[in-house]
């Protein structure tokens, strides 16, 4: 009887989720990602404009997905022991992204049974470039595009038949824009506004685009 | 950076396995018919406002244990630092003990430096030790402060994740709380229409809440200056008792007022009685 009258709210007992969908792209030049800004927690939306994309580098991103509190210690950590990384290294240059990655990806491997976040890292190095790795449960894998979240199950499709090789910057943010227009459109845990950042060698610009200014599909 | 750092950090992991046996007899005592001691929780309504100077803290202040309202009148307004407030919902052992760790450790830290402490170095302090308990230690707070960096707010929830937001709400009535600043709030608002806004979110929480009730505790942060308002507005007063009406503590009274009983009918006897005889005895008063 007591529980039906006093149901205890949901953020005390469920974990504090990031529903979400985030994409990555690789453009010639750059990369450029894109998430959406909806956390939840059980039913209710606990923050309607988080911002997913979190830089580990200066040229380095990271988007988040899965549980709130792992995926942000997860991008802390890293952003933490890049900063070492830099200053104590004898390096005139920025990290590498596949350094950046690696640091994810250990983390994720080490504590696999335990966290349960999903990070892409993308980012632009003087080396190889634009790059984009799925670090997904511990494996480290260097794609031309990633998807990831609950929202990127609605879009494999749409992202399999729309992506180009050798796409340009302009072309490369709208098609990151369609994305998760559809997707946020079709995901109960994915909404709010779409932030997209667009990094190449000389470095990263971030922007946020309204819910009313995304694209507009087909919607009768 | 690997400072020599003067705080007390906790070394190695944590042990869960303790939890899983809780988790055990749990289950076991409720076959037996019994219930485990349902800890104090703070139901509760939170919330926090940044404006133009500065942010406004409020909270409601009961405290419940199960059904029953433990405290009417507790405070869930906790000092950080001399700019940093935390409120806290959830288990009230736990925002409790947690923000009184923090702030002796961030005290430490301050003094480590020769400097104000910062919002945003409490945030990391108390994402981080959530963090490490995976979520058992039940706190859901809201930190708000104001530091060199200008007014700030956080909302902390007990996995460890933060969000900074210009507004936040926390508790079970935090969806109450949320209707009213979605409504009505702006950027950029003057104090008295900060403290109106929070007071109104928290009146909604208490009134359509079962967790949340009795007063409403406002804290003002601006730079240099912290308005601690405590009651800020007593939203449920408490009802007076028929025998107390002229001021006067009379408990259990039975005396009644003329005309209470209504008189039907008056019959008086006079009984005529004789002296038959007096006797007088001197008492020995020495």
């Amino acid at each position: 009887m007591s529980e039906e009258l006093f149901p205890e709210p949901e953020w005390l007992s469920e974990e504090v989720k990031t529903g979400t969908t985030i994409i990555a792209v690789t453009f010639d030049g750059g990369v450029v990602l894109g998430s959406d800004s909806r956390v939840s927690a059980g039913e209710s939306v606990v923050n309607r404009v988080m911002n997913k994309l979190s830089p580990l580098h200066d040229k380095i991103y990271c988007a988040l997905s899965g549980s709130a509190a792992d995926a942000q210690t997860i991008a802390e950590i890293v952003n933490y022991q890049l900063d070492v990384h830099s200053y104590l290294s004898p390096m005139s240059y920025d990290p590498l992204v596949c350094s950046a990655a690696t640091l994810v990806k250990n983390i994720s491997y080490k504590y696999k049974e335990e966290l349960s976040a999903h990070l892409i890292v993308a980012g632009w190095d003087r080396k190889k470039g634009g790059q984009v790795y799925a670090t997904l449960n511990g494996l480290l894998s260097r794609q031309p595009f990633a998807i990831g979240g609950s929202g990127s199950f609605y879009i494999n499709g749409f992202v399999d038949a729309e992506y180009r090789k050798n796409m340009t910057k302009r072309e490369s943010q709208e098609f990151v824009v369609n994305a998760l227009t559809l997707a946020m459109g079709r995901d109960g845990s994915s909404g709010g506004v779409a932030y997209v950042v667009t990094i190449d060698k000389d470095g990263a610009e971030e922007k946020c685009v309204l819910g009313n200014e995304l694209p507009k599909f087909f919607d009768e | 950076m690997a400072t020599v750092s003067v705080c007390q950090y906790h070394r190695g992991g944590f042990s869960f396995e303790n939890c899983k046996r809780n988790a055990l007899l749990e289950a076991d005592i409720n076959k037996l018919g019994f219930s485990s001691p349902a800890a104090r929780k703070t139901g509760t309504t939170i919330c926090g406002v940044v404006y133009k100077d500065g942010v406004v803290l409020g909270a409601d202040t009961r405290a419940t244990e199960g059904m029953v309202v433990a405290d009417k009148n507790c405070s869930k307004i906790h000092y950080i630092s001399p700019n940093v407030y935390c409120c806290g919902a959830g288990t009230a052992a736990d925002t409790e003990m947690t923000t009184q760790i923090i702030s002796s450790n961030l005290e430490l830290h301050s003094l480590s430096t020769g400097r104000l402490p910062r919002v945003a170095t409490a945030n990391r302090m108390l994402k981080q030790m959530l963090f490490r308990y995976q979520g058992y230690i039940g706190a859901a707070l809201v930190l708000g402060g104001v530091d060199s960096t200008g007014p700030q707010l956080y909302s902390i929830y007990p996995h460890g994740s933060t969000d900074k937001l210009p507004y936040v709400t926390m508790g079970s009535g935090s969806l109450a709380a949320m209707a009213v600043f979605e409504d009505r709030y702006r950027p950029n608002m003057e104090e008295e229409e900060a403290k109106r806004l929070v007071r109104d979110a928290i009146a909604a929480g208490i009134f359509n809440d079962l967790g949340s009730g009795s007063n409403i505790d406002l804290c003002v942060i601006t730079k240099g200056k912290v308005d601690y308002l405590r009651p800020h507005d007593v939203a449920n007063k408490k009802g007076v008792r028929e025998d107390k009406i002229n001021g006067r503590p009379e408990t259990g009274n039975y005396r009644y007022k003329h005309g209470t009983t209504g008189v039907l009918t008056k019959a008086v006897t006079h009984l005529n009685l004789e002296v038959v005889e007096e006797s007088v005895q001197t008492m020995d008063t020495t």
